[in-house]
């Protein structure tokens, strides 16, 4: 089978070592709208994975192979040029800017008109039920609505894939569910890729993609 | 963005901060307190061994150090220095020791934190005038008790401050740099397992010191190993404090050199450069011996955890210290609070506790000539601070804290190397050189002192900042300096303003270093401070010490009151 390199995330011989040890070596195709799953023990290099994907790789780590996106070669290019969106585990909106700041912060730079700018956040903010939260203070979110406004901050700044370190594993079951729906229906209804790296097998089912689980030498 | 094109494409994030780059700031600020200090000790050398072509010196001679071995009492001077590190470090550490290792972690320990902090922004020379106002045969000290237990009803002829032993200069030292090595063993604490090995030792029957001396006085000892020897060799060669509260006859070394460098006969320069490399190697001495006593504490440390003796019940000694630590902050804050009472008081006779009436006059005759030292202070400290916060900012930023060793050596050169031994030596060159005494000079060489504060003020929270903001930042598609301007530095405003503030308190407090390259004809509150000294105008010098420490006083308080205006719809950053 030849990849359709031109559409979706290729990850094209994916070799990633500590200290000369290899700690995973992969290749995959995501398509637009599709989940891959990486799933591990901790310290088997998941991390790092999604590091070398957006550009972050710590020097301590070595990372070779080709990263493709819609048949751009992402692999040289500087980390902020990539357009990789991040989500963590924690929301890490920035405290020092209201709600409506931290998506502005976010906005993609090509909608340059103050008024427009301005009318897309509020927009957002209403696609995620937080319908006039623009000059809130983030510290006074729900832990929910924190997620919120941190995946529509990334979705704001027109990524072209989208990288999930454990996004979900501070929720509590039924935020969890709730959130792990809003963000895979919006990633999936935008066509994006997605890299997914979790603990959790549920994560990985309602994902719904192909799962790759790493550090066990074992690929299902 | 050009900054991007030279990275190597593997790790860009790593590029933020690419070589070249990275060698400029981080090379500035080794330049700019290396070089200084080089060419000070070399400027004071030279003329040690006769070579000074500006006053004549042109030839190797080695007759100045006959001439310095021929002063009367140098041996004592010497002697009285040396001892005055010694025990000045000994006991400030021991104190700060026993305390830490009583109390780490409970809520006495940061009820005494809260206490002892904001002793550090005390100039040492207010805090000396304090506790000459304290003890002093006419101070409260005696007031309070006479004449019920004494029976005085004239003030007593004790040689209080300045006895010849020196005790008074050495208290006046402990109580200024005992919150010092406790703030920075506060740093440091994070960094060792603390609560494991407080719970370990105790289950295996320990008692509090001795568990936490065995398992992670060593951890930490290593930590504070760097401002340990600053404050040995600070003690070795402090001036102001010992003009203050140190013997006058003989007077420890460094403050007969200091008045061979201000005496009118410039040959007196000559003797000067040769006190000076006497006075370094006194202070290599006082080093060399304190490692002595680290390795037989390392022996006895050995000895002790070998032992098995469990010492389960060490309250009295935990209490002992923790009084201590009470003691020597109580007495810089009723120091100052004399200081206050004297800079209003009308007659004040002995042995009356409070003076028979009140008046400003002190003030009002004071504050029209303190004017220009106060405006020289405000714009020499706050230049010099935010001069110096740029450039940590800059280091920070280009990673160049993590160049690890010889930065971390070369911030703390100009703490290790007494003051003494190269600002002379920078005096006579610029003097050599035709610079007159200027303010851009004076500020070049407030910044020697003032960087390495700021620097190790600012780089525990920068590195403490969640990294994974700027990731997620990056992937935002924000160019690294988008991030440092709009996320990092707003998110570090109060450690910025910190690090200003204690570089504030630096450079206003900086005695020696303003009187040799102001050469009087620069003054700030400090020098003025010191010089009422020997006048013995209680009221001036109350107004003047207080002055000084209102000073670095106002820098803290903007620095605290800032973060909550500016952000004063934002929980998260307040804290």
């Amino acid at each position: 089978m030849t990849p359709d390199t031109t559409h979706g995330l290729h990850l094209d011989a994916i070799c990633i070592a500590l200290d000369g040890r290899t700690l995973l070596s992969l290749s995959a195709h995501v398509r637009p709208g599709e989940i891959l799953t990486v799933m591990g023990p901790s310290g088997a290099g998941k991390s790092a994975l999604l590091a070398y994907i957006g550009g972050f790789l710590d020097p301590v780590f070595t990372g070779s192979g080709r990263i493709l996106i819609d048949g751009d070669d992402l692999t040289g290019i500087a980390a902020e040029k990539r357009r990789c969106g991040m989500l963590f585990q924690d929301p890490l909106l920035f405290p020092h800017l209201s709600v409506g700041g931290n998506l502005l912060f976010g906005l993609t730079p090509s909608i340059a008109r103050r008024d427009q700018r301005r009318r897309m956040v509020e927009q957002a903010l209403i696609d995620v039920e937080l319908e006039g939260f623009f000059d809130r203070d983030p510290a006074t979110l729900s832990g929910g609505q924190k997620a919120r406004v941190a995946l529509q901050r990334v979705m704001l700044s027109a990524p072209r894939l989208l990288l999930l370190d454990e996004p979900f594993s501070k929720l509590d079951s039924d935020l969890r569910q709730q959130t792990r729906g809003l963000i895979f229906a919006r990633a999936k209804s935008a066509g994006l890729p997605v890299v997914l790296v979790t603990h959790d097998q549920a994560d990985a089912d309602a994902a719904g993609g192909p799962v790759i689980v790493i550090g066990e030498d074992s690929r299902r | 963005m050009e900054r991007r094109t030279e990275d190597n494409p593997g790790r860009p994030m790593a590029n933020g901060k690419t070589v070249i780059r990275r060698f400029s700031i981080s090379g500035l600020v080794l330049a700019m307190i290396g070089l200084p200090i080089l060419a000070g000790l070399a400027g004071t050398v030279g003329p040690a061994f006769g070579l000074l072509p500006a006053l004549g010196g042109n030839h190797l001679t080695l007759s100045h150090f006959a001439e310095l071995a021929a002063q009367p009492h140098l041996l004592r001077s010497v002697l009285i220095s040396f001892a005055t590190a010694i025990v000045t470090t000994g006991l400030s550490l021991a104190i700060v020791m026993l305390f830490t290792a009583g109390y780490a972690g409970t809520r006495i320990f940061s009820r005494i934190q809260h206490l002892v902090s904001p002793l550090l922004a005390i100039p040492h020379a207010a805090a000396a005038f304090g506790l000459v106002f304290l003890v002093a045969p006419s101070g409260l000290a005696m007031r309070l008790v006479s004449p019920g237990l004494t029976g005085y009803v004239s003030t007593p002829d004790w040689l209080v401050p300045q006895d010849p032993l020196g005790l008074t200069m050495m208290a006046g030292l402990i109580v200024k740099e005992m919150p010092f090595l406790f703030l920075v063993t506060l740093a440091a604490l994070p960094q060792v397992p603390l609560l494991q090995a407080r719970h370990l030792s105790a289950s295996l029957g320990y008692g509090r010191i001795r568990g936490f001396l065995i398992s992670v006085w060593p951890l930490l000892y290593r930590q504070i190993r760097l401002p340990v020897f600053a404050v040995l060799a600070y003690a070795s060669s402090v001036v102001d404090v010992a003009m203050i509260l140190g013997p006058a006859l003989p007077a420890p070394l460094a403050v007969r050199i200091t008045e061979w460098m201000a005496d009118s006969d410039l040959r007196m320069r000559f003797l000067a450069s040769a006190g000076a490399l006497l006075q370094l190697g006194l202070t290599v001495v006082a080093m060399v011996t304190w490692l002595a006593f680290e390795q037989i504490g390392s022996v006895l440390l050995r000895r002790m955890s070998g032992s098995g003796v469990r010492k389960a019940d060490d309250r009295l000694l935990r209490r002992s210290a923790c009084a201590a630590m009470a003691l020597s902050a109580g007495l810089v804050f009723l120091g100052l609070a004399t200081l206050l009472v004297w800079s209003i008081a009308g007659l004040w006779p002995f042995p009356a506790l409070l003076p028979d009436s009140f008046t400003l006059q002190p003030w009002l005759r004071a504050l029209p000539q303190a004017g220009t030292a106060i405006t020289t202070t405000i714009s020499l400290a706050s230049s010099s601070a935010a001069i110096a916060l740029l450039l940590a900012i800059g280091l920070l930023w280009q990673g160049g804290h993590r160049d690890g060793g010889a930065l971390r050596s070369v911030l703390y050169l100009p703490l290790i190397v007494p003051q003494l031994c190269f600002v002379f030596g920078l005096q006579i060159l610029s003097v050599s050189l035709g610079f007159a005494a200027s303010f851009p000079l004076l500020l070049i060489v407030h910044l020697i002192f003032v960087l390495p504060y700021v620097v190790l003020s600012l780089s525990q929270p920068w590195q403490a900042l969640d990294r994974r903001y700027e990731t997620l930042a990056t992937g935002l598609g924000k160019s690294p300096l988008q991030i440092l301007l709009q996320i990092r530095l707003p998110m570090l405003t109060r450690a910025c303003l910190t690090a200003f503030a204690v570089g504030f308190a630096v450079s206003a407090g900086l005695y020696l270093p303003t009187l040799l390259i102001g050469a009087g004809r620069i003054v700030t509150i400090t020098t003025e401070a010191v010089a009422l000294s020997s006048g013995g105008d209680r009221r001036a010098i109350g107004v003047y010490a207080l002055l000084q420490t209102l000073v670095p006083f106002g820098g803290f308080l903007i620095a605290s009151l800032v973060p909550h205006l500016l952000f004063r719809d934002r929980r998260a950053m307040r804290i």
